[in-house]
This record gives structure tokens, C-alpha cells and sequence, in this order.
């Protein structure tokens, strides 16, 4: 049996009131009030497509052997390299083994799926015994798009594998045609969309029905044989239709969760997926198609191991766990759509040192420390000789990960002063359990709910860009539970 | 066994500018400035000085790197000239230089100048870290000097279980206590009393840090020639004032890195201060010191510093600013010149201007400051962060006492 062993999702924390956007800008383009239920998804401004793919990926791993992860497929269109494979930062910040494959996918909306079936097919042939995929996007638009309203930000994953399978994979049609919806230049930053109408009746309406039906035609089963129908459509109205034609009772459709987060883009039909797993019993069937530039679905049946899997957010969790803002000049400011003064300070230079980066890779990108052999000291970073005052001992140390180990708040302030977008910035000591300690910043809080003592725990974010060479630097930032 | 260096070298002359925003200024101007009042002073030719130390801190700002543009500025000689950096200690390490040059008997006459430029960056605060100050700034928060020191107040509030708002009141009196004293200074850069309300209700720049808890970011240049009792004596000079002690301490990156540390005090200072005592002599020194010049960048750093120094008890600081045990006319007067808080702090600059005062205080000369009859002297430098730091601590008197 092949298929889904586990699962993982990301939605940032911050919700965009869609509300807001339409009371902000809606004078200049009254259309977008259409789509203005709910609130949407919204990276925090160090966050991206990477670091949320990293933080799917780490949900996705809770209690699996990550040692054993042998392929790990990346999916998104909005990757901050176009040429530096970004799989290869997804798998050294997840401290995955040297010896593995690692892959993007991207270029159009369904390389989620297409990674889900890439990845299957690798366990299918007997070559790779574990395949993480990731899946992620952060699409930006121009302020006032209707696209604005429609699209979220967040990420999902998947493990795949012939042991522990807790959604048996039964098969998967793809129908590959070049159908522009919207197209993106390769040196362009924003989506160019034709008009709503032809995509709603032309495209979603005819290419999904079109896959699935050749899915089920192939596999031999009907609508009485699926449980749950997933498919992403941004178009409320049409996402019911679709479903509708195909023969789904309402309680078969998943959500697309336009009111809660918005559609995640690549990530979409993944997030749907995860979601519904979340909730799935045991022999539960499910269809899920990916949709662009054709389509693709996949049929899965849901496994009594299920119920063995450890807790983790998932997407649900992530959607329970939030801040909801109407602060739209935040959303404009952070998506480099509102040009501000910096002041002098924030001139500092940011250019990355690429050997340093190289000898220090596993520190940087997978808070790797030491931790030392003679007295058991672990420490960050990995040094010569130990931190400890009553040890010292020179070239004792092994690697000792510190991405995943609980910590507490030792020291912290919120600046003023030092040069950021979202001020204050606040920083501080986080000290981890059983040793070690580091001065980081914190993310995704608020400085009154800052204590000394309280917990944190350590996420994978942006550290600095530096927009002259068009360079993202990440690092690890300590996210306080409050 | 070494002896350390207590009253084996003496203060000739001293020179220092007024610190403040010198507009009119570079800091070739200022170390002349500095240089002419303590030549002056010291009553010597230029060509006497043998060797020369220069500390200076960001060089990106200030006058580059290598000793040349002392030299060239001073016109020195060709002598032995050599620049020194190491943080906020980089003048009392300028004057080190200078002390052991005499001390070991190498030179009879040397000088030590500290000089600092801050006010050509173009924006207020100290500059801004970038990938300049190398790859650890790839993981470093972005951080400046207020936030990485407002920490030591949410830990000492933590460790000794001290109600915020008393800590920001013992370190608004450490503030108000400074700004009473700089207003007698003709040499300071801020010289305006403030009340504590004022300093109270102040915009926080890091928290819990507002405005008035946080030093001038001045310009300035500090000067001493220095050489041995017998020459100073055989030049006709009476009253000596002979350094005690001189030590630096600079961490292992323990504070940083192991959790034997609870981030309220410095490491560093705690045991830098305990040398410098052993060095003079001094076993007591909450009753032994008559005057201090600390380093109090910001008013946390000054209060956590008296317990550091074994002046105040452990968790006792915040009661004794309050009590007012460190104002002018307390029990060991703090910050007599207004301290960084007002007279400024050009980096390079404050280790020397510290120990300006300190001279100026125990030859008489401090005119409306002045304190009755003050016998032991102490300076303090603490320069980068509370993780990660250098503190240097001096101590000055009379000769022979």
C-alpha cells in the first residue's frame, strides 16, 4: 500500500479583514466589495513562501523519523530563488540528510499536485521510501486587484511512503492544456488575468468536471465511491457548481475556505487535503484535483492508521490561531506596495557573505548548535571549544538541532529605535530546555503580552533582504505562546 | 610575581573638549583641542612624548583606521603610535597603553587619546549594524545599543522580583541625579535639570527605556600625558595623582552562550572590578571610594553596575538610587560630570573624560562639582552588550596614599 503517512499545514497567523481592504481602496475599484466576506490570509512581513513551506513541513514531521526522508518535492510559484534551488533551503532548515533529492515545482497553479503525484510515483517504483512534499504560496497583486480580495497566503505537506499509510493512494488523471487564465512574465512581479467570466465558464467549469470524471472513469467508481470532493475554484458560486454537475451533495464539497484564509495558490488543493484529513474517519474516500493549465485529481482512501498519528496544527490549528487586522496599510506596506521612509538607519548594508553562508549553513538555515560530548553542554552556535566555564574542552562537539526544542523567554525589550516595519522590534534572550541559548528575534506577538518565563518556540523566517541584489537571507526567530 | 601597576605611573596633564554636537568639528579637530589643554597642563614640548596611544570606536565614521591620522593630526614626531578599539573601554584601553609604556619603564613620557565622531552618520543613536560588521550579523536580531541594554531591566526585574514600575523610578533618579550634575558643567552636552516626572512620562525608545534613560550621543576627544612619580616630581609637580589600578575584563561568551547566566548584571564587570580593588588595595569599597564615573549608557546599565562594582548589594541597587546613596551629595557620589547621560559619549573619548573628572576632582579643580576631599577615584567602561561585552575599571588617588 502506498499513500499519505502524514500531514502538515501553515496558515500565517494575521488575517486581513477583507472589509478593510474594501473600506481602504474599494473607491477606486467598487467590483472587489463582490468578495468581500471574511478576511484572508496574510504573511507577517518575515515571512514568505519558503518560510511557510518550512513550517508545513515541520507540522508535517511531528513525530515522524525525518532521517528517513529520502525526496523532498517543493511546490509554488512564488519562490524567492529563480535560480537557487529553494528545496535545497526548505531541506537544510528541516536538517534533512545530504544524500536525498530535492526538487521545485512550479509554473503554474497545480505544481502542488503534480509534486503529490511526482512523489507518489517515486514510492510507487520502489525507489524512494519517504517523499516530503511541500507546498506554499504567497502571490502578490496590485493593490485594489479583485485578486487581492480572492488570495491567501499558507502552506501544506504531505509525507508520502509505503509504510504507515493513513490515505491509501488509488490513482490520478491529469488533462494538460494550455488554457490562460492568467499568465506571469518570467521577470514580471504580478499576474496578468483575463476576464473572470471566461475563466469561471471556459476554464474551472469544463477542465476540473473534465479530469475527474477521467478519474473516475479510470479507477471505475462514481460519486456514491467519494466522500469528500476537493478542488480549488475561487469563485464561491462556481465552486458549487462545479461540484454540483459532477454529482456531489453539498456535504461532499470541501470548503474552499474563502471566508477564512483566502485560496493559497499552489498550496490549495494540499490545504483542502490536509484539512480534510484532519477530520477524515477511517475509510473515508476522497478526491482532490489541482487546477491549472489543465487538471489533475487523485483518489485516496483514508486508513484506520489514521488514528495513530500524533496531534499537530495542521490547517485547522493554524486557522484557530489568529489575529485578525483591518490595519491595510500593514498588508500594503509589507507586500512592497507603499513606498516609506526608512531614515538613514535603515540604509545599513545587506549584502550576504556567500562563503560564510556555505561553511555555515546547517547554523543558519537549521539552528544546528553543538552540543559537547564531555560535559553535555548543548550550545549555539557549535564552536571549537565548549561554552561551559567549567569545561572548555576543545573539539568535543556533536551537531545538537535546536528548531524544535521548547524554550522560555530569558531577557527581551521592544525597540524603537532600531530600523524595522514593524515596529517595535522585539528581541531578546530565548533560553531552551535541557540548555543552550541564543539572542533572537520574536515574531507574531505583541510586546505586552512579552514576559519573562513564558514559552516560545522557534520558527524559520526572513532575517534580512537585500533588495539591491535581490537576495533573502532566513534565519530562526522565536514565536512566543501566549 | 606581578605587582600591577599601582602608583608606578602619574597623570602630568589632561586635556578634554566639550562634548556635545560639534558641528564645527571633525575629530581632527577635536584631538587637537583635547591635545593643546592637557600640553598645556602638562607643561611640556611635543617633542617629549615618546609614545602614543589613540582609541576610537566606529571607523567607518570617524577617522578611519591605523594611528596616521593622529599622528598627522598632532604632528607627531614619528614616534610610536598605535590605535586601539575595543568597544566603549577603547579610551581607558588607550590610556593602558600609555600607563604600561611607563610602567615598564620602556618610555618616560606617553600620551593616550580618545576621540569619537558620532555625529557624522546622518541620523541620531549610535550606527547601525549591517553585513559590514560580519557574518554574525547574518543571525544577529536587529538590535541597537537601548534595546540590547533594556534587557538587563526585564531581567533584573524577573530575578529579584522588583515591580516595574519601581525599576523605571530607580532609574529615573539615576537619570535626574545626572542631569542635577551636568547642569555644573560647563564641559557637558546636556546641561539642563529635568524633573522625574519629565523622565517619567518620556517617549520609550526600548522598552522599559525611555528617552532620558538613554546617554548623549555626542562628540568629543579626552587627553592624558602620563609618566612616572620621579620625572613628575623632578618637573616641580606637587600634587600627584597616580593611577591604582587599570584592568579589563572581556567575556568567554558564556553569557551568551550557557544558561549559568540570568542576563541582570555583567559578568565582566563583576570580576574586572574585583582585580582593579585587589590592584589598589581597596577591600571595602562601599566606604573606601569617594567618587565613581560609570559607565551608564543607559540608566539600567548604571544600576545594575553598583552591584557589579560591590557597592550596592545583590537586588539592593534600584533602593540605594532612590535613596539617593550615588547622587552628589550621597555616600559615593556617581556620575559627578553628568556621566554619559550629560556630558556625552563619544566612544573613544569616555574612558579618559571619566578619568578627566577624577583627576580634575582630586587635584581641586573642579570648580562648582568640586567634592570635600575625595581620596580614591573609580572609572568604568562597559563596552558592547550585556551578552556579549568588555568592561574596563580604573581607579585613581593621590600618590603615595
Amino acid at each position: 500500500m502506498i499513500g499519505i503517512t502524514a500531514f502538515g499545514g501553515y496558515i500565517p497567523r494575521l488575517r486581513l479583514s477583507r472589509k478593510s481592504i474594501v473600506q481602504h481602496i474599494g473607491w477606486l475599484n467598487p467590483a472587489i466589495a463582490g468578495g468581500a466576506q471574511g478576511e484572508r490570509s496574510m504573511c507577517n512581513f518575515d515571512e514568505d513562501s519558503l518560510t511557510m513551506a518550512v513550517a508545513a513541513a515541520l507540522d508535517c514531521l511531528v513525530g515522524q523519523n525525518k532521517q528517513g526522508v529520502d525526496s523532498l518535492y517543493l511546490a509554488s510559484t512564488t519562490l524567492p530563488f529563480a535560480d537557487r534551488l529553494n528545496a535545497g533551503i526548505v531541506s537544510t532548515a528541516l536538517n534533512l540528510r545530504d544524500d536525498i533529492v530535492t526538487a521545485d515545482f512550479g509554473s503554474t497553479q497545480r505544481a502542488g499536485t503534480t509534486a503529490l503525484i511526482a512523489g507518489l510515483q517515486a514510492i510507487k517504483s520502489g525507489d524512494k521510501k519517504k517523499v516530503l512534499v511541500t507546498a506554499s504560496d504567497k502571490r502578490e497583486t496590485k493593490a485594489a486587484s479583485p485578486y487581492e480580495m480572492w488570495f491567501g497566503d499558507g502552506a501544506a505537506s504531505v509525507l508520502l511512503s509505503d509504510e504507515n499509510v493513513i490515505a491509501e493512494f488509488k490513482g490520478s488523471h491529469t488533462v494538460s492544456l494550455d488554457f490562460v487564465d492568467h499568465y506571469r512574465g518570467s521577470l514580471k512581479q504580478y499576474d496578468y488575468n483575463w476576464e473572470e467570466r471566461w475563466i469561471r465558464d471556459e476554464g474551472y467549469a469544463k477542465i476540473v468536471p473534465q479530469a475527474i470524471r477521467g478519474l473516475m472513469a479510470k479507477l471505475e467508481i462514481t460519486m456514491a465511491d467519494v466522500d469528500k470532493l476537493i478542488f480549488p475554484c475561487f469563485i464561491k458560486r462556481e465552486h458549487a457548481g462545479i461540484a454540483k454537475a459532477l454529482g456531489a451533495t453539498p456535504e461532499k464539497v470541501v470548503d474552499n475556505m474563502h471566508e477564512v484564509c483566502g485560496e493559497t495558490g499552489v498550496a490549495h488543493p494540499l490545504a483542502m487535503l490536509v484539512s480534510t484529513l484532519e477530520a477524515a474517519k477511517p475509510g473515508e474516500r476522497i478526491i482532490v484535483a489541482g487546477y491549472g493549465q489543465g487538471c489533475e485529481a487523485l483518489y485516496f482512501q483514508v486508513t484506520d492508521a489514521i488514528q495513530d498519528l500524533p496531534p499537530r496544527a495542521g490547517i485547522r490549528g493554524s486557522l484557530a490561531s489568529k489575529e485578525t487586522t483591518d490595519n491595510y496599510m500593514k498588508f500594503l506596506k509589507w507586500r512592497n506596495l507603499l513606498l516609506t521612509e526608512a531614515g538613514i538607519r535603515g540604509e545599513a548594508p545587506t549584502q550576504h557573505p556567500l562563503t560564510a553562508m556555505w561553511r555555515q549553513r546547517k547554523q543558519l538555515l537549521g539552528l544546528v548548535g553543538g552540543k559537547c560530548r564531555k560535559c553535555g553542554t548543548p550550545q549555539f552556535p557549535k564552536t571549537d571549544i565548549c561554552v561551559n566555564p567549567e569545561c572548555r574542552t576543545a573539539h568535543t562537539q556533536d551537531d545538537y538541532e535546536f528548531a524544535t526544542v521548547p524554550a522560555t523567554v530569558k531577557t527581551f525589550t521592544g525597540d524603537n529605535l532600531a530600523a524595522s516595519v514593524n515596529p517595535p522590534n522585539i528581541y531578546g534572550m530565548v533560553q531552551f530546555q535541557g540548555g543552550g541559548r541564543l539572542v533572537a528575534d520574536f515574531t507574531d506577538c505583541k510586546l505586552a503580552d512579552v514576559k519573562v518565563g513564558m514559552p516560545v518556540k522557534m520558527s524559520f523566517r526572513i532575517h534580512a533582504e537585500d533588495k539591491e541584489r535581490g537576495f533573502t537571507g532566513y534565519f530562526w526567530r522565536a514565536v512566543p505562546i501566549v | 610575581m606581578a605587582t600591577g601597576i599601582r602608583d608606578k605611573v602619574v597623570i602630568l596633564g589632561m586635556g578634554c573638549t566639550k562634548f556635545g554636537e560639534r558641528w564645527e568639528a571633525g575629530a581632527e579637530e577635536l584631538m587637537v583641542e583635547a591635545f593643546e589643554e592637557a600640553m598645556a597642563d602638562a607643561g611640556i614640548e611635543r617633542n617629549q612624548i615618546e609614545a602614543a596611544w589613540l582609541g576610537s570606536a566606529f571607523v567607518n565614521y570617524n577617522l578611519g583606521r591605523s594611528a596616521v591620522p593622529m599622528s598627522v593630526s598632532l604632528r607627531l614626531p614619528e614616534i610610536p603610535v598605535t590605535r586601539v578599539e575595543n568597544y566603549c573601554a577603547s579610551g581607558t584601553e588607550s590610556f593602558r597603553g600609555a600607563c604600561y609604556a611607563v610602567a615598564s619603564g620602556a618610555y618616560d613620557i606617553a600620551l593616550a587619546m580618545g576621540v569619537e565622531k558620532l555625529k557624522d552618520t546622518g541620523y541620531g543613536g549610535l550606527p547601525a549594524l549591517g553585513s559590514m560588521d560580519g557574518p554574525k550579523w547574518m543571525t544577529a536580531s536587529a538590535s541597537t545599543a537601548p534595546g540590547g541594554f533594556a534587557q538587563l531591566a526585564s531581567a533584573y526585574a524577573a530575578k529579584f522580583g522588583v515591580p516595574m514600575e519601581d525599576l523605571k523610578r530607580a532609574i529615573a533618579h539615576v537619570s535626574w541625579k545626572s542631569h542635577q550634575n551636568g547642569t555644573l558643567n560647563p564641559k557637558a552636552h546636556l546641561r539642563n535639570a529635568v524633573s522625574m516626572e519629565q523622565i517619567l512620562a518620556a517617549p520609550i525608545v526600548a522598552y522599559p527605556l525611555g528617552l532620558f534613560d538613554c546617554c548623549g550621543v555626542s562628540d568629543g576627544a579626552a587627553c592624558a600625558v602620563v609618566t612616572t612619580p620621579e620625572i613628575a616630581r623632578s618637573m616641580g609637580k606637587q600634587d600627584l595623582v597616580a593611577v591604582k589600578a587599570l584592568q579589563i575584563a572581556v567575556t568567554s561568551g558564556s553569557e551568551v552562550g550557557h544558561n549559568s547566566w540570568d542576563g541582570h548584571h555583567f559578568v565582566t564587570a563583576a570580576s574586572c572590578s574585583k582585580k582593579a580593588y585587589k590592584e589598589a588595595g581597596i577591600t571595602n569599597p562601599r566606604e573606601e571610594l569617594s567618587m565613581m564615573e560609570v559607565h551608564d549608557c543607559f540608566s539600567i546599565t548604571e544600576l545594575v553596575t553598583m552591584e557589579d562594582l560591590y557597592i550596592s548589594e545583590r537586588g539592593e541597587a534600584w533602593k540605594d538610587a532612590l535613596e539617593g546613596f550615588y547622587d552628589r551629595d550621597g555616600k559615593v557620589p556617581c556620575q559627578i560630570d553628568g556621566g554619559l547621560k550629560c556630558f556625552g559619549h563619544p566612544i573613544g573619548a569616555s574612558g579618559l573624560r571619566m578619568m578627566y573628572e577624577m583627576y580634575n576632582q582630586l587635584l581641586g579643580r573642579a570648580g562648582q562639582r568640586q567634592l570635600a576631599n575625595p581620596r580614591f577615584g573609580l572609572t568604568h567602561n562597559l563596552g558592547g552588550r550585556p551578552t556579549e561585552n568588555v568592561c574596563s575599571v580604573g581607579i585613581v588617588g593621590r600618590y603615595g596614599e
